[in-house]
C-alpha cells in the first residue's frame, strides 16, 4: 500500500473522528448541564440518581460503554441493529459519558460562586432562571474553561476508540509496521493543538474582567 | 407615613436565637443607623427586612401592606406575585458591593432595569448616566468592577441601587470593606442622600458618621433592641453599655 493510500485512509477515519468530536459536545454540554442540576437538586432521589449516573459513567471503561450501547437493543429488545446505527451508538455512548464529566465540571463552578451573586440579583429582582442565565453562568463558563480544555483534548483522543484507530491498526497489521500508528498519533496531535489553540483563545476572549 | 414596620421579629440558626422579638417602624424621609457589636443580629435583621432571610415569627410590613405576617405563631409570607411587587419599595447596598464582575459598570446599574423593570434600553442609560454623574464616576461608565477601587465600587452599587428609584435604601455596613480614606468618599454619598431626604436605614460602625447623619440610632445587643433615640440622647446617654460601646468605637 502506497503512502498516499494510507494517508486517504487515515483522512477518512480523521472526518469520522471530527464528526464524533462535534456531535458529542453539542449533546453531552448542555445534558451535562441538566445532570449537574440533577446532581445539586434538593430532591434526594433525583440527586442519588445523579450520583449514581456519573459513577457509572466514569467509573466503567469507555469501550465497555460503547458495546453496551452498540449491543444494548439487541440483547434487549432484540431489535437488529442496523449497519447506520453503529455510528450512533458511538455518539450515544461518548454524549453520555462526557455528559457525567461535564457535570461534575459545572457543579464545581456553579458552587464556587460566592452567594452574594445571588443575593444582588435577588435584590434587583431578577427571577431564578434570569439570575443563572445572565448572572451566574456566564461568570461560570469563565471558571470552568481550563477543565473543560482538558475533558475536549481527552475527547478527541478517545475518538479514536471509535474510529481511526481501528483503521491504523488494520492498515498497520496488513504492512506488518508501526509508521500508520505514527502518522495517526501525528494527526490527533495536530488536532489537539487546534483545539487548544481556540480554547486559549476564548479563555482570551473572556479575560475582560476578573 | 410608616415605610417600613417590623413587628416582633424573630429568627433563629440552627437552635441559636439571633434576633428575639425586634420591633421597628421607619419613616419617609427618616435615616435610622443601627449601631452594636459584631454578632448582635444587626445584619441579620436588615436581610429578614429584604427577603434574603425569613423570619420565624414576626410581620413584615412596606408601605402598609404585609409581606409576611404572624398568627396564631405561624409566620406567612405574601405570594411571589406581592413580595415581587414589594421588593420594588427598597434597595440593599452589601458590605462587600456584591457587582456583577462580567458587566460593566453601565451594564450593572442597566441590566436590571431593562430585564427585570423592562425600561426601554435608552431610558435606563440615560438613567444610569445621571446617577453615575451626580457619585462622580461618569468617567467610569465602560470600566469593569475589578479596574476600580472599591470605594468606586460601592458607590456603584449605591448607584445600582438608586437606580431602580427604591423608596427605602438599605445599607449592611457599607464601609466595612473600605480603607479610612474610601470610607470617606462613600460617606459622602450617603451624607448627600440623606440631605436629600431619602429614607436609610444603615447598618454601621461608623459612629461619628452615625451621628451626623442620622435622625435616629438603634442600638442593638444579643439579639435585642438595648437602647434608641436621637443621635444626642444615645451620645449622651446614662446607659452605660451604650457609652462604653461608643466610647470604644469613637476611640475615646
Amino acid at each position: 500500500m502506497s503512502i498516499q493510500v494510507m494517508l486517504l485512509q487515515l483522512g477518512r477515519g480523521m472526518i469520522v473522528s471530527i464528526e464524533i468530536f462535534m456531535l458529542t459536545l453539542l449533546f453531552s454540554l448542555p445534558f451535562g448541564l441538566i445532570v449537574s442540576f440533577g446532581r445539586m437538586s434538593r430532591n434526594g432521589l433525583i440527586r442519588g440518581i445523579s450520583k449514581v449516573y456519573i459513577s457509572i459513567m466514569r467509573g466503567t471503561p469507555l469501550m465497555l460503554q460503547l458495546l453496551v450501547v452498540y449491543f444494548g437493543p439487541y440483547y434487549v429488545f432484540h431489535i437488529r441493529i442496523s449497519n447506520s446505527y453503529r455510528f450512533i451508538a458511538v455518539i450515544i455512548a461518548f454524549a453520555i459519558n462526557y455528559a457525567a464529566y461535564f457535570a461534575e465540571i459545572y457543579r464545581a463552578g456553579i458552587e464556587s460562586m460566592p452567594a452574594g451573586q445571588y443575593e444582588a440579583a435577588r435584590v434587583l429582582g431578577y427571577g431564578k432562571a434570569q439570575t443563572f442565565f445572565k448572572i451566574i453562568l456566564p461568570q461560570v463558563v469563565k471558571r470552568i474553561l481550563p477543565p473543560v480544555t482538558n475533558e475536549i483534548i481527552t475527547l478527541v483522543k478517545d475518538t479514536s476508540q471509535a474510529e481511526m484507530f481501528t483503521i491504523a491498526k488494520q492498515v498497520a497489521a496488513a504492512q506488518t509496521t508501526i509508521l500508520p500508528l505514527m502518522v495517526a498519533g501525528v494527526f490527533y496531535y495536530i488536532l489537539n493543538l487546534i483545539v487548544a489553540a481556540l480554547m486559549e483563545r476564548m479563555e482570551k476572549a473572556l479575560s475582560y474582567y476578573r | 407615613m410608616k415605610l417600613l414596620e417590623m413587628n416582633h421579629v424573630r429568627k433563629e440558626f440552627d437552635g441559636v436565637e439571633v434576633l428575639k422579638d425586634i420591633s421597628l417602624a421607619v419613616e419617609e424621609g427618616e435615616v435610622v443607623s443601627i449601631i452594636g457589636p459584631s454578632g448582635s443580629g444587626k445584619s441579620t435583621l436588615l436581610r429578614c427586612a429584604t427577603l434574603l432571610e425569613q423570619m420565624d415569627s414576626g410581620d413584615l410590613i412596606y408601605m402598609g401592606e404585609y409581606a409576611a405576617r404572624t398568627d396564631g405563631g405561624k409566620c406567612v409570607y405574601a405570594s411571589k406575585a406581592e413580595l415581587k411587587k414589594l421588593h420594588r419599595c427598597f434597595g440593599l447596598v452589601f458590605q462587600n458591593f456584591n457587582l456583577f464582575p462580567h458587566y460593566s459598570v453601565l451594564k450593572n446599574i442597566t441590566d436590571s432595569l431593562i430585564a427585570v423593570d423592562k425600561l426601554p434600553k435608552k431610558e435606563a442609560e440615560e438613567r444610569a448616566g445621571r446617577l453615575l454623574e451626580q457619585l462622580g464616576l461618569s468617567d467610569k461608565r465602560d470600566a469593569y468592577p475589578y479596574q476600580l477601587s472599591g470605594g468606586q465600587q460601592q458607590r456603584v452599587s449605591i448607584a445600582r441601587a438608586l437606580a431602580k428609584q427604591p423608596k427605602l435604601l438599605f445599607f449592611d455596613e457599607p464601609t466595612s470593606a473600605l480603607d479610612p480614606e474610601l470610607t470617606v468618599e462613600v460617606l459622602k454619598v450617603i451624607k448627600a442622600l440623606a440631605k436629600e431626604h431619602m429614607t436609610m436605614v444603615i447598618v454601621t460602625h461608623e459612629m461619628q458618621f452615625a451621628r451626623e447623619v442620622s435622625d435616629r440610632i438603634i442600638f442593638m445587643e444579643g439579639g435585642v433592641i438595648k437602647a434608641q433615640g436621637t443621635p444626642e440622647e444615645l451620645f449622651t446617654t446614662e446607659n452605660e453599655r451604650v457609652r462604653e460601646f461608643i466610647g470604644h468605637l469613637s476611640g475615646k
